[in-house]
């Protein structure tokens, strides 16, 4: 069982074109920013809003191909979702909830409350399974979601940001189950997030999704090492240029050069971790290569460690401790000497 | 700390006594003038109700035969405007097509229309030389005017409306992806309907159906000019006060708190029912 989709669609604003494939037993995350299409590529997936060009396909099964007019409503495709709101029907209690599929799918009502309450138990919810939603924690809501959606025997099991909806305190705990859980789910796994971590703790493989097009893929250890992307480079925390390299001068988009220990040539991405970046009041002596002036743009300040953003020419972000700033005694707006040792700099070819 | 606030969020927060206080004057004031404003008319006819006599005057006029017309009449019209004023608003909440806004201003119109006006334009549509009611009655025999089918036919007439706009907003109000989650379910179109539309919009569509019923036991001026007024067969309470507040206005009296009761026991009794049932989805 293999989910190979090519989707193309134009939605207001949202242009997407993404080719995805997911095989049985792996979990792949969808990350991105707010905004990237990732819902509606979901909803696309599920049947909810269908491709304008393109192919989905599951298993030997096309879902969807507006080439020869074939579209697989929803409530005829093996797939399930566990939305981000959970979106739990209030006026039902656990078990019902967790029938519902096997009811719509003209189960006996007694069988369908039997098989409900045993996906309960096994999610551990035997104990709330006369409670209606509103009564249930956000941790629990999130399972009864996803046994509803286990129920009716997915092939596919689409999540959409599974975690989102839970406060800071139950995340993890939440998080750690639900890996437990999708474990033993043995279709397509489809992970939807805007939070590395959930796709590093939950998934085998991450894509990355920007303005409707996947950016990067891969393992997530492979794509923090190499980031692609000024989003990719935020979310693992590094700073990232784009330019061009020539033997051991690295060149940035806007004419800046950097040494650099890796000999290549051609465009090339580099990333430079916050902490490799050192500054001081007066020019530095002795051996790093890349050294220069520049202004403060402004401070950010996060438990014991600051973060400087620099002006140009290179606008990096530095991070020091809340000592190593006082010392410095410099403000947004003061001239400040800027250095970076060439080994530092992890230079690859985009 | 946050998941202490989660918990403690759903206990409701009680109110201190003292709070009523602070309600501004000026709205104390106003408030109460319109409260006696509503209750004065009522307390009028208490006042010259013939008390002693009241049981058999009743007893003994059409009163009883026009109180069973107007109920059997006015749950019949209700149903009418359930059945078919549901569909309508979902279709004028989810259907997107051009002229919606008239299609909603027409189906809306008879609620905003002098209810006699409603009863002529019904006559001339309905009629027997009427513009449908001439097929109607050549082709299945069909009456309406004159008859106890046409003082439903009239009734529903003004009533639908009131469940319409009522259903209609709160289907407006319902997130679909509530839908789209049953039909990856594996629910049809018609499923979700049933089983998750319907019973989240429940609250709505009992006070739409209520407001709709209370309009139609009230109905007058589309009932008489449409259907006549004839006992037993159109002549329903409110016809028949208005003809005893010429010959007999005693029972006059007796009818219309008679009316009033029932329209009265009906709305407290289903506002605790309505309101009690609302059980709200957790917010986010």
């Amino acid at each position: 069982m293999q989910l190979v989709a090519n989707v193309r669609l134009r939605l207001g604003s949202l242009d997407l074109a993404i080719d995805l494939d997911a095989k049985a037993g792996e979990v792949v995350a969808i990350l991105g920013p707010n905004g990237a299409g990732k819902t509606t590529l979901l909803r696309c997936l599920a049947g909810l809003q269908p491709i304008d060009d393109g192919r989905i396909s599951l298993g030997d099964v096309v879902l969807d191909e507006p080439a020869t007019d074939t579209f697989v409503a929803a409530e005829h495709r093996p797939v399930s979702v566990v939305f981000q709101d959970y979106l739990l029907f209030a006026h039902l209690n656990a078990v019902d909830n967790v029938a519902f599929g096997l009811r719509a799918r003209r189960v006996p009502r007694n069988e369908a409350r039997e098989q409900a309450l045993e996906w309960l138990a096994r999610l551990g919810l035997a104990d709330h399974a006369q409670h209606r939603p509103a009564m249930l924690s956000g941790g629990q809501q999130q399972r009864v979601a996803l046994a509803r959606a286990l129920a009716t025997h997915p092939k596919l099991l689409l999540l959409d940001e599974p975690l989102a909806a839970l406060d800071a305190a139950t995340r993890t705990s939440v998080r750690r189950d639900l890996r437990d859980h999708l474990a033993r789910f043995d279709g397509v796994r489809i992970l939807i997030t805007h939070d590395p971590l959930d796709a590093y703790a939950l998934a085998d493989r991450v894509v990355i999704v920007e303005a409707g097009a996947v950016t990067q893929a891969g393992t997530l250890a492979g794509i923090a090492a190499h980031p692609r992307s000024r989003y990719v480079g935020q979310l693992v925390g590094t700073n990232l240029l784009a330019g061009t390299i020539t033997g051991t001068t690295f060149t940035t988009a806007r004419g800046a050069t950097l040494v650099v220990d890796a000999e290549a040539d051609g465009a090339a991405y580099a990333a430079i971790a916050p902490s490799a970046i050192a500054l001081y009041r007066t020019p530095p002596d002795g051996s790093p290569r890349n050294v220069w002036s520049t202004t403060i743009a402004d401070i950010d300040r996060a438990f014991d460690r600051v973060r400087v953003n620099l002006g140009e020419p290179l606008p990096l972000t530095a991070e020091l401790t809340t000592a190593g700033l006082a010392a410095l005694d410099r403000h947004p707006g003061d001239a400040i000497w800027a250095s970076i040792k060439a080994t530092e700099i992890n230079t690859y070819l985009a | 700390m946050l998941a202490a606030m989660a918990t403690t969020s759903k206990v409701p927060p009680k109110r201190r006594r003292g709070r009523r206080r602070s309600l501004p004057l000026p709205v104390l004031v106003l408030a109460l003038v319109a409260i006696s404003f509503f209750a004065l008319p009522f307390v009028g006819l208490l006042w010259r109700a013939p008390w002693r006599d009241g049981w058999s005057l009743l007893r003994s006029s059409d009163a009883l035969d026009a109180l069973k017309l107007s109920i059997v009449c006015s749950l019949w019209s209700t149903a009418f405007s359930v059945v078919f004023g549901v569909p309508l608003a979902w279709l004028l909440a989810r259907a997107r097509f051009p002229g919606r806004s008239v299609v909603r201003a027409l189906c809306t119109l008879s609620m905003v229309l002098p209810p006699v006006v409603g009863g002529v334009a019904l006559f001339f549509a309905l009629g027997r030389r009427g513009f449908a009611g001439q097929w109607l009655d050549r082709w299945f025999d069909i009456r309406l005017p004159f008859t106890t089918a046409g003082v439903v036919v009239a009734q529903t007439f003004v009533a639908m409306p009131f469940l319409v706009i009522t259903v209609e907003g709160a289907i407006r109000q319902l997130d679909p992806r509530y839908e789209d989650a049953a039909h990856t379910l594996g629910a049809s179109r018609w499923y979700a309907f049933r089983r998750v539309t319907l019973p989240a919009i429940r609250p709505a569509l009992i006070a739409g159906a209520v407001l709709a019923w209370a309009r139609a036991l009230g109905e007058f001026g589309a009932t008489i000019t449409f259907a006549g007024n004839f006992p037993r067969t159109t002549q329903t309470l409110p016809l028949l006060t208005y003809l005893k507040l010429e010959s007999n206005p005693p029972e006059a009296i007796i009818t219309s708190l008679v009316l009033m009761a029932v329209s009265f026991a009906v709305l407290v009794a289903l506002r605790e029912r309505w309101l009690g049932g609302i059980v709200r989805p957790p917010a986010g």
